[in-house]
């Protein structure tokens, strides 16, 4: 604005002129732009941390929903959260898979998970023919009646107001009964720190306003995040317009990870 | 790490069926195993040393002390293994200050203090007190020192004084008797509260720990009794005979609890029973049904059956008393071999499949390191080093109870 304001007066050519204190303005703004991004980047970092600090758990309840329909098996989810929360790379190790289920018109069940499905899964998909098939992401249930959180010697494992199952690596001893009582797989033991390890539905995203990474990066919107309760959440649309499943809902551990179209095969 | 990482490669080529990303690796090895056979073998030990004084079971005395001895020599090795496993040993003490008081776990330091405090240590003192003091009366260097020590002091050797002892010692075994089911139950409760595993998860498996951990301590003391009078050349038949004869007791309701569980099993077919059913005819065929079932549980109740004086004073077959002997060595180590298979079977069997229910994993034992097999095997030879201190320390033996009778000896043994 100041440019152009000021150009008319001073130039005998204003077009050449004025090409040239765009130029100049642009140049200016390249040379200043490390340090408008900076101020940005800082305010915004600010923002989050005033966000963070303003977060308030008692205000949330998390869940996760899971459009069995939609997922594509591409992986990314598991590959976000390795990358997202240095899950250590070897293929036993992960706080979120993809599972492939292929059942053929024997009635044959195959499941497989290569590398938890990051390089995506292998052609052809059967040989005996295919009934269905499908993908199932799994993660930590986040259970709100947790048997992890029930046989932690210590208490290292707990369930946070807003309905998150940590673990505190300070504080494992790292017997890894959480890992045996678990019913879906979801835990490990972190080969470096010797401590049990597992989905935290990106809680250091959370608290920022972010979503979790694999829910960040699905290119189909297979994973729902939000909260459980409020009615104008995507997790609660999610909830109330598809029929809801739980895995292994007789364990009686009421998981917050919900499933839409789910087979009754997936265990 | 790189050693682990590259053992689980190899895992994976084994598995058959479909298995969870993360149970490439077995999360409870051998030093799992340990665990509960080691508290097996000290409740065992202690049940049997409490027929002779809650049950007066007057044959199995001279095995009442030693006994003792074995249960604690076992029960101060038996939370190594524990400690060795963890991921963070020297955090291991926050299961005394910060239980989580809903942990079946977490109630292991206060089960494992009472049993050693109150039960066993208290238990022996009374009962060795005025051995102690006699023996310090008439000892000189180191040993006197020890057994002054030991005596804490209380150096009364009046009647009354002895006389409590005595007392003391059969409320302590009453109160033991609980205990010892407590301590072993307790840790079948670890293993049979986990819901999550269909193979663990069931009332029996405390009381099958229970019987099974009866019937391996009696093996074991017969076993040491024998060996020990092996060196001592001198033997009562009549201990051995009555000892063989509550193995059988108590191998029966042992194996009796194990077919019920498994016809249990068979007959509610649950969700579980294709993949179990997988699991025992191939990945536990060898240790379940070969040397648990049939080697370590079968043939010695035949042989028990046949020799000991369970039916008719002589047993069904006469025998010379040195052939008993021998039988009698044979079968108790084949039911150690046995009762090992059994936490084998549960603790390695029950993380063999996947919780997915559509595959099977293996287990791959190291030979180095600290879940290796050396360090197990050091593992279940230090009680017995321990065992053979304090056999030094305090004899168990009846002709060293008797050699200071000052007045008269009270009914303190």
């Amino acid at each position: 604005m100041n440019t152009e304001q000021s150009a008319p007066p001073d130039a005998p050519e204003p077009v050449a002129d004025a090409s040239l204190d765009r130029r100049e303005f642009l140049a200016k703004c390249l040379a200043a732009s490390p340090l408008v991004l900076t101020v940005i980047g800082v305010a915004r970092s600010e923002a989050q941390n005033e966000k963070e600090k303003s977060y308030n758990p008692q205000e949330h309840y998390y869940g996760m929903g899971v459009d069995v329909s939609k997922c594509i098996g591409c992986g990314r989810c598991a590959e976000a959260c390795k990358t997202e929360n240095n899950v250590p790379r070897e293929p036993f190790y992960f706080r979120t898979w993809v599972e492939r289920y292929v059942i053929t018109p024997q009635g044959e069940t195959m499941v497989s998970s290569p590398n938890g499905g990051i390089e995506g899964f292998p052609s052809p998909v059967s040989e005996k023919g295919i009934l269905r098939t499908f993908f199932v992401p799994k993660l930590c249930n986040h259970c709100a009646n947790p048997p992890c959180v029930q046989v932690c010697p210590v208490g290292a494992t707990f369930i946070t107001q807003d309905g998150v199952v940590l673990v505190d690596k300070d504080y494992c001893i790292g017997c890894r009964y959480c890992i045996q009582a678990c019913p879906y797989g979801a835990r490990f033991l972190h080969p470096e720190t010797g401590t049990a390890e597992k989905c935290t539905f990106c809680y250091h995203r959370v608290v920022q306003g972010k979503a979790p990474a694999c829910v960040e990066v699905c290119p189909t919107g297979a994973r729902i995040f939000g909260e459980v309760g409020a009615r104008s959440s995507p997790l609660n649309r999610f909830m109330r317009f598809n029929e809801i499943q739980v895995l292994k809902p007789n364990l009686n551990t009421e998981p917050k990870v919900y499933y839409a179209r789910l087979d009754g095969e997936v265990r | 790490m790189q050693e682990a990482t590259g053992q689980f490669y190899s895992v994976l080529q084994q598995v058959t069926g479909y298995i969870y990303p993360n149970e490439a690796e077995l999360q409870w090895g051998l030093l799992i195993v340990l665990y509960p056979y080691l508290t097996g073998l000290v409740a065992g030990a202690f049940i049997l040393a409490s027929l002779e004084k809650v049950f007066s079971v007057k044959e199995v005395e001279p095995t009442y002390r030693l006994a003792l001895l074995t249960a604690l020599a076992f029960l101060i090795v038996a939370p190594l293994p524990l400690l060795l496993h963890l991921g963070h040993p020297e955090r291991s003490f926050e299961i005394f200050l910060t239980p989580n008081l809903r942990s079946a776990m977490a109630m292991f330091g206060f089960v494992y203090a009472w049993y050693l405090m109150v039960v066993l240590l208290l238990e022996l003192w009374f009962d060795y007190r005025k051995d102690l003091v006699l023996w310090a009366r008439q000892e000189r260097g180191l040993y006197r020192w020890i057994h002054l020590v030991l005596t804490l002091g209380v150096t009364d050797l009046s009647e009354r004084a002895v006389a409590f002892d005595g007392k003391a010692v059969r409320v302590i075994t009453i109160v033991g008797i609980p205990s010892a089911f407590l301590l072993h139950g307790y840790v079948g409760f670890i293993f049979g509260s986990v819901k999550a595993n269909p193979w663990w998860s069931s009332v029996l498996i405390p009381v099958v720990f229970l019987f099974s951990a009866i019937v391996s301590g009696i093996a074991l003391v017969l076993i040491l009794y024998l060996v020990a009078s092996l060196v001592r050349q001198t033997l009562d038949m009549a201990c051995l005979d009555k000892m063989a004869s509550f193995l059988f007791y108590a191998l029966v309701v042992d194996f009796s609890l194990e077919i019920l569980d498994f016809l249990h099993r068979l007959y509610e077919a649950e969700e579980s029973v294709k993949i179990l059913a997988e699991l025992i005819s191939t990945r536990l065929f060898l240790s379940l049904v070969v040397l648990q079932a049939l080697l370590g549980t079968v043939l010695p109740l035949v042989c028990l059956a046949l020799v000991s004086p369970v039916f008719g004073s002589r047993g069904l077959v006469p025998i010379p008393a040195e052939l008993r002997r021998l039988l009698y060595l044979g079968t108790a180590v084949l039911i150690q071999i046995g009762i090992f298979c059994t936490r084998w079977n549960v603790v390695i069997g029950g993380q063999l499949f996947s919780k997915s229910l559509r595959g099977l994993t293996v287990y791959k034992m190291q030979l180095l390191g600290l879940e290796g097999f050396f360090m197990s095997a050091l593992l279940l030879l230090a009680p017995l080093a321990l065992l053979y201190l304090f056999v030094k320390i305090l004899p168990p033996w009846k002709e060293s109870v008797v050699p200071l009778p000052l007045r008269q000896e009270g009914s303190g043994d």
